[in-house]
């Protein structure tokens, strides 16, 4: 019965986990999943937080997506750069987005963002490091400006700067070389970009774009994309089949058919408040 | 060998203006065996809709069995077409469901909105990571033969007929160099009043 | 009890222990070559790289043999550099020897010969060989790295040879196109398709990208282009 209503589990499905191990044993090694090799980075300025990230995720060593979207919604006022197991972070990113807005509503005040790394670190110490998910987790609250670093295993770090990824070396080498306190919008936005191209030129896992997201006490803007660090190549020959190139055996077409339509006009009516 | 590799098999799905197209080989194996070449791994799931399912053959036909239960639930539920966007987001709770287990499929989506008729495309990796470009997705043992070819070929607004070349043509040369797919190939195009369906002559070796 | 004797017992009681020697390092690179009637053109991306450090934006992968012929060599790039360096002694040699530069078709032979006396520690190098015939042709010679040697037309090797190889079988051999006949390979034609492959090839995989360079052989001699590629 529960196999037929087949969503009526919550949580994580084992029943395929023995026949895979089965499956590794026999030497069909598990395939990779989607990686995003990635350079993201967060820093505290004058007024808030930058966090920035590159735009490329991976499959082994071909690029899957050349313009993926690595910094996450969690909160009005909070933001998450997520590297590591594409597929995690989306879900452990969602997850936390929808938990965070029913502490919301539960609570009536804004979330603090020290609420939201908690619950970051206790989901992913509980899973052991077996959700890959590396974040840098930004924000902005009534009481200060933070930029959390929030490792697979559940060990977090507040720092005025941090780097993850593959690129986070040559991206905090950056930092390391230029951050330092107060600094203003836009120097600060310069800093961000210049760390995480360091990590898109110099890093293969990470590459093409670098998005930034600026959050103050007034809210948050993602800028998508800031620099457009990469352009597209330009091919010089043109590739165009004529038509009929290419044989066909046999060819069927289904029309979408239209069965029925109605067309109801709708007539403001002023309603009566008398 | 990954054992997503081990029926062989590739899928591929692009833009083009106002359609889209999805396309996949018919070869079903064995490793280097070829069993039969008349195995489709793009199922239809509504009108306009379309999902292609390569990988482990077993895990290809639970995943489409499982989805088209799902979605059934969900359309009679609703009482209305469900739109592609919302077949990813439940093919990918499908996939996250088992992230350590997982089945060994690649899904790609191809689709028009039910209403608005908008072209969408989308590939999941085998733990539900979705990627939704603008241009072209591919998905299977020949992938990085097909990046290569729909790299090349793919342009903007292409018309049906055209789109169909286009993505006839890199399926076919990209998986006439992968010893796992090909052996004859069938092409979807989808456009707003009509779903055009083709099978290819191909190399049968 | 018993563990502590395996521990501390003679070393032939302890377990077995693995040892591992990994001699080769994949430093990635891509090159393609295409013939035609008077010409041949032989090109190799530059970056050189391992895991997700690049090594080198500017290192031209493709070797001068003779006047006629060139070699486009990538993989593991020491062994890319020594199969180079005992080739250009065997060809001095030879050169000393005959008071002539060897012909395409004999170093093609050579390197064949060359490749295979490593059977069982082979070098890791993927090989193409362009160069002008005794008939003053272009061709193409494609290797496996332990000397399977095949004449073609054109060819692509390396990193990146599964995306840009169906598309050259395309254009070139043209192939799955009905009434469509393979076109006369030019300079023009060669250039623009060594170009886009790469250009195609740099978006989709990470090892392959920073620029190209172009030789060209004729004749005539010798010439070589630079074009500039996405260097993330």
């Amino acid at each position: 019965m529960m196999e037929v209503v087949d969503n009526s589990y919550p949580g994580f499905q084992f029943s395929n986990f023995a026949r895979n191990e089965n499956l590794v044993a026999k030497g069909f090694p598990m395939p990779n999943s989607r990686k995003t090799g990635t350079t993201i980075a967060g820093i505290v300025f004058k007024d808030g937080v930058v966090l920035g990230a590159d735009t490329r995720a991976t499959e082994g060593d071909i690029i899957a997506d050349k313009n993926c979207s690595k910094i996450h919604y969690l909160q009005p006022n909070m933001y998450c750069c997520g590297a590591g197991t594409a597929a995690d972070l989306e879900m452990t990113t969602q997850l936390m987005a929808s938990q965070l807005e029913l502490h919301r509503l539960n609570t009536g005040r804004q979330v603090p963002v020290v609420a939201a790394n908690r619950m970051l670190k206790q989901m992913l110490f509980r899973y052991q490091g077996y959700i890959g998910a590396a974040l840098v987790l930004g924000g902005v609250d009534k009481h200060d400006s933070h930029i959390y670093s929030i490792h697979p295993h559940g060990s977090t770090d507040r720092l005025p700067y941090t780097t993850m990824g593959s690129g986070s070396l040559a991206a905090m080498s950056v930092f390391e070389s230029r951050w330092k306190p107060n600094m203003e919008l836009e120097e600060a936005k310069q800093l961000v970009r210049d760390a995480i191209a360091g990590g898109v030129f110099n890093d293969l896992g990470s590459g093409s774009n670098i998005d930034l997201c600026i959050i103050t006490k007034d809210g948050a803007t993602m800028i998508r994309p800031y620099d457009v660090a990469n352009v597209k190549g330009q091919r010089q020959g043109k590739y165009e089949y004529k038509r009929g190139t290419t044989e066909v055996l046999s060819t069927t077409v289904r029309p979408i058919q239209i069965v029925a339509e109605t067309v109801k006009k709708v007539t403001v009516e002023e309603m009566d408040t008398a | 060998m990954s054992i997503l590799n081990y029926n062989g098999g590739c899928v591929v799905a692009m833009k083009g203006k106002n359609c889209v197209a999805i396309a996949c080989d018919l070869r079903f194996g064995v490793q280097s065996q070829t069993i039969t070449t008349d195995f489709e791994r793009v199922f239809e799931l509504g009108p306009q809709l379309y999902i292609g399912l390569p990988g482990l053959a077993t895990d290809t036909q639970t995943v489409y069995q499982r989805l088209q239960f799902r979605i059934k639930m969900y359309e009679m539920r609703e009482g209305r077409r469900m739109k592609p966007q919302t077949l990813m987001a439940m093919a990918q709770n499908l996939l996250y469901e088992r992230r350590f287990g997982p089945y060994f499929v690649e899904p790609v989506i191809a689709g028009l909105h039910p209403s608005t008729k908008e072209p969408y495309i989308c590939a999941l990796d085998l733990i539900g990571c979705p990627c939704e470009p603008a241009d072209f997705v591919v998905s299977g043992t020949c992938s990085e033969s097909l990046y290569g070819m729909c790299e090349t070929t793919w342009r903007e607004d292409m018309e049906p007929e055209d789109l169909f070349e286009c993505i006839s043509q890199s399926l076919v040369n990209a998986f006439d160099r992968d010893a796992l797919s090909g052996w004859g190939a069938v092409v979807h195009i989808i456009e707003h009043d009509k779903v055009t369906t083709r099978y290819l002559k191909c190399r049968q070796d | 009890m018993a563990l502590e004797m395996m521990m501390s017992g003679p070393d032939y009681m302890r377990d077995p222990r693995k040892h591992q020697f990994s001699p080769y390092a994949n430093n990635g690179g891509t090159s393609v070559a295409i013939a035609g009637d008077d010409f041949v053109m032989i090109a190799s991306d530059t970056r050189l790289s391992r895991g997700f450090n690049i090594f080198s934006r500017e290192q031209d992968k493709v070797f001068p043999l003779t006047p006629k012929t060139m070699m486009a060599s990538s993989g593991c790039w020491a062994d890319v550099l020594t199969l180079n360096k005992v080739l250009q002694a065997r060809l001095t040699m030879y050169s000393h020897e005959h008071h002539d530069m060897m012909s395409t078709t004999a170093v093609a032979q050579l390197l064949s010969t060359m490749l295979y006396w490593r059977r069982f520690f082979p070098y890791y190098v993927s090989n193409i060989l362009a160069g002008i015939d005794e008939e003053g042709k272009g061709v193409v010679y494609h290797y496996d790295p332990v000397g399977h040697m095949e004449k073609l037309t054109f060819s692509a090797t390396g990193e990146s040879v599964s995306q840009i190889q169906p598309l050259l079988d395309n254009q070139i051999g043209g192939l799955n196109m009905l009434g469509v006949k393979p076109p006369t390979m030019t300079k023009d034609l060669a250039r623009q398709l060594i170009h886009d492959a790469f250009v195609s090839a740099a978006e989709r995989d990470i090892n392959t990208g920073d620029g190209i360079i172009i030789h060209t052989i004729t004749k005539d001699g010798k010439t070589e282009e630079t074009v500039k590629l996405r260097r993330d």
